[in-house]
């Protein structure tokens, strides 16, 4: 354990360190993106359908996919791992975004609000919750699927899994796989808490 | 085997190397040839969305039944998703279950449980109260209220669970390549251990194929095998006309759309 610690640090942090870029950056594209469909209804479909499309694509086949053009393989992975966020995302983002009740809509247009404050805010505001929760899926789901990165030599802590399993060391691969587990759990808590943070209406309307 | 390199100063992309290896005929015939592992490939996954459906179906359709178990299904959905799959594979391969195929179908299995056990306590607790009560104002025991009126109600909710997993399956089985297993993921696998990329592109865009087409073909059964009546699109109109097309019309006529009964 002594020993390993430095590897295990490593393959954390690396693990960590693409989930975060990979859930902020599809956050920076998913948003622009679900307002576009939404605005324009008649882009929704085949939006959501392409996301659906892409999302049975096997993370294996799409890290071979995008490896051999890139040559490199944590970018291969960050590539990857950023698609799949941002149709979990897109997709909850959407859903958010069309939920708004029609009286609220109304009730902006009525008061002289134009499209796109229409959607800056008042839509968009009351996307959060549905925002928050497509985002602790995406992280919770690209903690996972960060491990299947071995194939291309940049796993995070599926690297050491695989390791443990090459050298038939089953410490090595329960000690990765809880670590996984817990890093979901600690990723999707602490987004909890966040989405609490900046819903303090949900709180205080819900009176229970 | 080998990607045969034709005109290699001048063919250096990738894409070429691609097109070259699924062009050369070594490829496609034999053992390890394509035809070969496809169907290794559809067999598996067969034998693993089975051993799922054994165990879920019965589970989640007497839970949805009983009008419990909501939410033990949800938690096992949620947490499924936090378990990786390649951790459960790793340590299947590495234990009694052993190498290869069958520690892949093993996996494949354990994590097409979720969605065909939620679809179906989902699908069961989604009939109407009322249709259950109409059933017992005629006479109707619990099992064949279960047989005849919950199970075809709940049948596109069954079968989007199925349809879910399966797809899902074939998309995991290429990673039985990780642990000497056979199936399509070894073309890329391999690929990569050679550093052939043209072999990794050309298994990737394999094995892609292969989930879109599951995908789109069981699209199409999963509508076949709903009642008319409970055809998404325009259901209500379609529920209008449809009194007096076969026997058991009446229950589908009693129906409410899902949602909303506003």
């Amino acid at each position: 354990m002594q020993t390993n610690r430095g590897d295990i640090l490593d393959a954390l942090g690396q693990h960590v360190g693409l989930t975060v870029q990979a859930v902020a950056l599809a956050t920076v594209v998913a948003l622009p993106l679900a307002a576009l469909a939404h605005v324009h209804p008649r882009l929704a479909g085949p939006v959501l359908g392409f996301s659906g499309a892409l999302y049975t694509i096997p993370s294996l086949a799409l890290f071979a996919l995008i490896y051999p053009f890139l040559l490199d393989a944590r970018l291969s992975v960050l590539i990857g791992l950023v698609m799949y966020a941002l149709l979990v995302l897109v997709r909850n983002v959407l859903v958010g975004l069309q939920g708004v009740p029609e009286d609220v809509r109304d009730a902006a247009r009525g008061l002289g609000y134009g499209r796109a404050r229409l959607l800056l805010t008042v839509e968009l505001p009351h996307a959060v919750p549905a925002v928050m929760a497509g985002l602790r899926l995406a992280t919770v789901t690209t903690v996972a699927l960060a491990t299947i990165g071995v194939v291309v030599g940049y796993g995070g802590l599926g690297q050491l899994m695989f390791r443990g399993f090459q050298s038939d060391y089953h410490a090595e691969i329960l000690t990765a796989a809880l670590l996984c587990v817990a890093l979901a759990l600690v990723a999707d808590g602490l987004l909890r808490l966040l989405g609490r943070a900046v819903t303090p209406w949900l709180r205080a309307g819900s009176v229970r | 085997m080998a990607a045969r390199r034709v005109g290699p100063v001048i063919r250096t992309s990738v894409a070429g190397d691609a097109v070259t290896w699924l062009n050369d005929p070594l490829n496609w015939t034999g053992p390890s040839g394509i035809p070969a592992r496809l169907v290794e490939h559809l067999g598996m996954s067969a034998v693993a969305v089975l051993l799922a459906a054994v165990v879920a179906l019965p589970v989640g359709v007497w839970l949805g039944h009983a009008r419990r178990g909501g939410g033990v299904a949800v938690m096992l959905a949620n947490a499924s998703r936090a378990l990786p799959t390649l951790a459960l594979l790793l340590i299947f391969a590495s234990t009694a279950i052993g190498f290869g195929n069958r520690a892949t179908v093993v996996a494949a299995a354990v994590f097409a449980v979720p969605p065909i056990l939620t679809n179906a306590v989902t699908g069961l607790l989604g009939v109407d109260p009322d249709v259950r009560d109409a059933a017992r104002g005629m006479g109707l025991s619990p099992t064949r209220s279960l047989l005849q009126m919950e199970l075809p109600l709940a049948l596109p909710l069954l079968a989007a669970g199925l349809r879910t997993a399966t797809v899902q399956v074939i998309a995991t089985i290429p990673l039985a390549a990780l642990v000497g297993g056979g199936g399509l993921g070894p073309i890329i696998v391999s690929g990569f251990a050679n550093r052939r990329f043209g072999q990794v592109l050309a298994g990737a865009v394999l094995v892609t194929a292969v989930c879109l087409l599951a995908e789109a073909v069981l699209a199409v059964a999963q509508r076949a095998v709903t009642p008319a009546g409970l055809r998404p699109a325009r259901a209500r109109r379609v529920r209008g006309i449809a009194p007096g097309t076969v026997r058991g019309s009446n229950e589908h006529a009693a129906v409410p759309s899902p949602q909303e009964s506003a």
